[in-house]
């Protein structure tokens, strides 16, 4: 079956005409009406343009100008800006916005033939790791429907875990990509900070905002990657570097690879049996030619009270611009003008928004700037140091992506605190901009366990590599949840 | 540190952000929860740390000052709440 196959199959049976873009679309798009609703990952699905963009591409590989993602279908998280399609980022504030405009991501694989299934459900303004917040309701996780996908690209990774197309996009703020994609068994990337362009995807807290590729292997968001990643002159902290060819580094050996394992992810808070996994996952490293050396990453402890003053701060000021002016919603019969900016935005925005708007207002007023905002960016610059002298001596930092496996529907939406601390190994590597991945490398209670891998910047290529290599010798992101195999 | 009622009707109306009356505990609950983990970064002197604004040791990025984008307006204000002779509506603001 055609979901079985990843991207790089699908490729190559595309390129010997085995089957054309229109039936692989058409496959997905049936998966689609048969499970979408049930896991509520998507927000839209856009059908008819998909087998437009399908007989398209197929059209484009007859006069022989296909690239290797030509005719493969994919979908976006509902936070990049797609012309002419709603664009909600999960909140009622813009559940009547039709994007007038293509993100950089979207142009880029749109140029690249691949047909766009539809808009994936997310925690609103991204802001969550259960896609609890979402306007549109909870997505459920495809290896167990009461247990939450994490967040905020819970859509993508559960449509990527179900195989309801083979490649999603995801944004990673603190953890958004990797948390998900560890509680759904897929591969997640994090790229570089300034690696993937912004333009067009809906800010949250842009010093930490990054879009990346949410598949089935390293492999395949190898091949995505080579789309995505690239200098954008239309996003002010585009990175001006070249982009490598990421599948070309994948079969590069482990030998004398430097693995740091941080001791401080591996402390309390973290549970025995997925620290067993990763103990397991460590080991075969090991038997691949690694070498396993003990760092300390001392001020990590610190990066979620860091990021919850970093991230509001700037998410506040992103969102000043919903205003019920020009787009999105707009309250009724306002009485006057700050009347109407105020409801606007109080109905329009969720209470995980609205809290962090809050705490965002707060930290920057006059009298607490210095307490909060200053000395979050201080605890910055600490947390970034701690790896790059970590950096000097491995190669590679391994850990959990998260303490635990998927929690339970409704188990943490009451108490913010605790579901800020799902967050506690990912948030470290978005406050330092350095690139992480989670690959799945077991299972506990039946349930997926994420590994993660943290690069040095811009060093993509060896991630993907190190990646690759452990998913030759493993087999775990090839299992699927039966009800969707 | 613990908010109270009124800082968090003073906040909601920095962020211009209306709140139901009821909420008001909920907010500052767990607004006073989030700001005491915060606080954990008081245990941490950073006397003599520069605050780190952004991850990439980088300038800003200059252009010529030429046009780059054409006038869309008519296109943008499809998607307005209330639009007239081109201009966005809002409820009168000068008497």
């Amino acid at each position: 079956m055609y979901h079985h196959k990843t991207i790089a199959e699908l490729s190559r049976g595309l390129a010997a005409g085995e089957y054309t873009s229109e039936q692989l679309t058409r496959h997905f798009l049936q998966r689609i009406e048969e499970h979408g609703a049930a896991l509520n990952c998507f927000i839209t699905v856009t059908a008819a343009e998909a087998l437009a963009q399908a007989r398209e591409a197929d059209q484009r590989r007859a006069r022989g100008e296909a690239g290797p993602l030509t005719g493969i279908p994919m979908v976006h998280k509902d936070i990049f800006c797609t012309d002419g399609v709603k664009t909600s980022c999960g909140s009622k504030m813009l559940d009547n916005f039709i994007a007038p405009y293509d993100a950089t991501v979207v142009h880029k694989l749109k140029d690249a033939g691949m047909p766009m299934l539809g808009k994936t459900n997310m925690d609103e303004f991204a802001m969550g790791s259960s896609n609890e917040t979402s306007f549109y309701g909870p997505v459920k996780n495809p290896w167990n429907t009461d247990t939450v996908p994490g967040g905020s690209s819970g859509g993508s990774a559960a449509v990527v875990a179900a195989r309801l197309a083979p490649f999603a996009t995801g944004t990673d703020t603190g953890g958004s990509i990797r948390q998900p994609a560890a509680l759904c068994g897929i591969t997640g990337l994090k790229p570089t900070y300034g690696r993937v362009s912004r333009f067009g995807m809906i800010a949250f807290a842009s010093s930490l905002d990054q879009g990346g590729p949410m598949t089935g292997n390293a492999e395949d968001a190898a091949l995505v990657l080579n789309v995505m990643a690239g200098f954008d002159a239309r996003d002010s902290t585009s990175a001006e570097r070249e982009v490598p060819d990421y599948s070309a580094g994948l079969a590069r050996p482990l030998d004398g690879l430097r693995i740091g394992l941080p001791r401080e992810y591996f402390g309390a808070g973290l549970n025995a049996e997925v620290a067993k996994v990763i103990e397991i996952a460590i080991e075969q490293y090991k038997q691949l030619g690694a070498e396993v050396i003990e760092i300390s990453l001392p001020n990590s402890k610190l990066s979620v009270p860091t990021y919850y003053v970093v991230a509001p701060a700037e998410c506040s000021s992103n969102l000043s611009r919903f205003d019920g002016v020009r787009f999105g919603y707009r309250c009724e019969a306002p009485k006057d003008l700050d009347d109407l900016y105020k409801r606007s935005r109080g109905e329009g925005f969720g209470a995980e928004v609205k809290r962090r708007i809050m705490i965002g207002t707060y930290a920057l007023s006059a009298g607490y700037y210095d307490a909060y905002y200053l000395q979050a960016q201080k605890m910055r610059h600490l947390i970034s140091d701690d790896f790059k002298q970590a950096f000097k001596n491995v190669d590679v930092v391994m850990g959990p992506t998260a303490p635990d496996v998927a929690f339970g529907l409704g188990a943490k939406s009451d108490d913010p605190v605790s579901m800020y601390l799902s967050d506690i190994y990912t948030i470290a590597a978005n406050l330092a901009g350095l690139p992480g991945m989670s690959i799945p490398a077991g299972f506990v209670n039946e349930m997926p366990v994420g590994l993660q891998l943290i690069g040095n910047y811009f060093d993509e290529v060896r991630l993907l590599n190190v990646a690759h290599k452990y998913q030759q010798a493993t087999d775990w992101h090839m299992r699927l949840p039966d009800a969707y195999a | 540190m613990s908010l109270q009622k009124e800082d968090v009707e003073k906040i909601a109306h920095l962020a211009r952000l209306a709140i139901d009356e009821a909420d008001i505990p909920d907010y500052a609950r767990n607004l006073s929860s989030i700001f005491r983990l915060i606080e954990e970064m008081d245990a941490v002197d950073t006397g003599a740390v520069t605050p780190m604004a952004h991850p990439l040791d980088m300038p800003q990025r200059l252009r010529d000052d030429a046009v780059s984008e054409e006038n869309q307006r008519e296109h943008f204000q499809q998607i307005a709440p209330q639009v007239e002779n081109g201009l966005y509506l809002v409820p009168q603001v000068i008497e």
